[in-house]
């Protein structure tokens, strides 16, 4: 015989009080609204816009909300071909962003350089600024896209923020 | 009119100094003997014989050869969309010619592109910079002698750059071949 065991919230036996982690609470707030920075690049932008449009549509998971500026933005999504002379750029707007901050390198460019073993571009952002999810794919398909958001959100739930931010006010004391 | 008799009007105005005008694939070419003369002759087929649009500058690098550079103008009537290519060499000691952006302005970005890749510079140009790559960049990379996977610079605060692992490329297809094998990108060294 099959019984079904209640995991999650029951208010029944709960009533109106939800016991759970310091850390899993702040993490379920933040993988649930990360906030791109966009940095559309190449043709990966276009697949971007598409994930960000009606049919993809993004904002299923919390990351509907493109910033243009870096301050109000946690995750910078590099879709596209990074060459030498964007370099500097992309790195400066990821220095501007607050932490925590994630990257997403969207395509075969971005994460490797793709085709273009030239002169011109740069092989890999991960050269520059350190990526945690890559994205395989010339352009990804939007699908992609939104399988390396939540692979993201994966990550981020299972961060140590509390152990984080006790360490860094630890070291400023 | 067709390109040919404007050819053979240039040819008429400047004597010894053009070329006999070529025809490939029904496009007429004619060879300008001194780059020096250019704004000149580049004046009188747009003054003279309503040649109101260059689409393009282009260069060519003739590596191991003398002169080295070729320069290449393509001249276009709008009234009846007529073409005429203008080619001159530029020799590797001198690298440089007059500037024609006081006979059409779009020359000024095509000029620039030119010096960007090649390293030919334009006498008289109001503005010569690099367009694609960044000031301080001291390669040109569209010579022959540039690899194609680059070469290690740094301009601190503008951009760097680092040669591209090749892998043992460059990947090159081959058509015609009997299969997706033979045809489809691989390395192909010339010497192997």
């Amino acid at each position: 015989m099959r019984t079904n065991t209640e995991i999650g919230y029951d208010s029944k036996i709960e009533g109106d009080v939800i016991v759970t982690r310091v850390d899993a609470a702040l993490n379920w707030f933040r993988k649930n609204s990360v906030w791109p920075m966009p940095m559309g690049l190449a043709c990966c932008a276009i697949e971007l816009m598409a994930a960000g449009a009606s049919r993809f549509d993004i904002s299923r998971f919390g990351s509907e909300v493109m910033r243009f500026s870096p301050r109000q933005s946690d995750c910078m999504i590099v879709a596209g071909t990074v060459t030498y002379k964007m370099a500097g750029a992309v790195k400066r707007i990821y220095d501007q962003m607050p932490e925590p901050r994630w990257v997403i390198a969207m395509g075969a460019c971005a994460s490797t350089g793709g085709m273009y073993r030239s002169y011109a571009v740069l092989q890999g952002v991960d050269n520059i600024i350190p990526v945690d999810v890559y994205v395989s794919g010339c352009p990804p398909r939007p699908e992609a896209l939104l399988d390396a958001l939540i692979k993201l959100q994966n990550k981020i739930s299972k961060e140590p923020v509390l152990k984080r931010l006790t360490a860094v006010a630890a070291l400023k004391s | 009119m067709s390109a040919l008799e404007f050819a053979k009007k240039i040819k008429a105005k400047f004597g010894d100094l053009i070329s006999e005008p070529t025809k490939f694939r029904g496009e007429i070419t004619i060879q300008l003997g001194d780059a020096e003369r250019i704004v000149e002759v580049c004046e009188f087929a747009k003054k003279e014989l309503d040649f109101n649009y260059l689409v393009d500058i282009s260069s060519v690098d003739n590596y191991g050869e003398d002169p080295r550079w070729t320069i290449v103008y393509h001249l276009r009537r709008l009234a009846d969309s007529c073409e005429l290519r203008l080619k001159t060499s530029v020799s590797e000691e001198k690298s440089e010619l007059p500037s024609v952006t006081t006979v059409w302005k779009t020359a000024n970005w095509h000029e620039r592109e030119i010096y960007d890749m090649m390293g030919v510079r334009f006498r008289g140009h109001p503005d010569l910079r690099r367009i694609l790559m960044w000031e301080g960049y001291p390669y040109f990379p569209l010579r022959k002698d540039f690899p194609l996977a680059g070469k290690t610079t740094d301009v601190p605060g503008v951009a760097f750059t680092q040669p591209a692992p090749l892998e043992g490329g460059p990947f090159v297809t081959a058509p015609g071949g009997k299969d997706a094998i033979e045809r489809e990108p691989r390395v192909r060294n010339p010497e192997s």
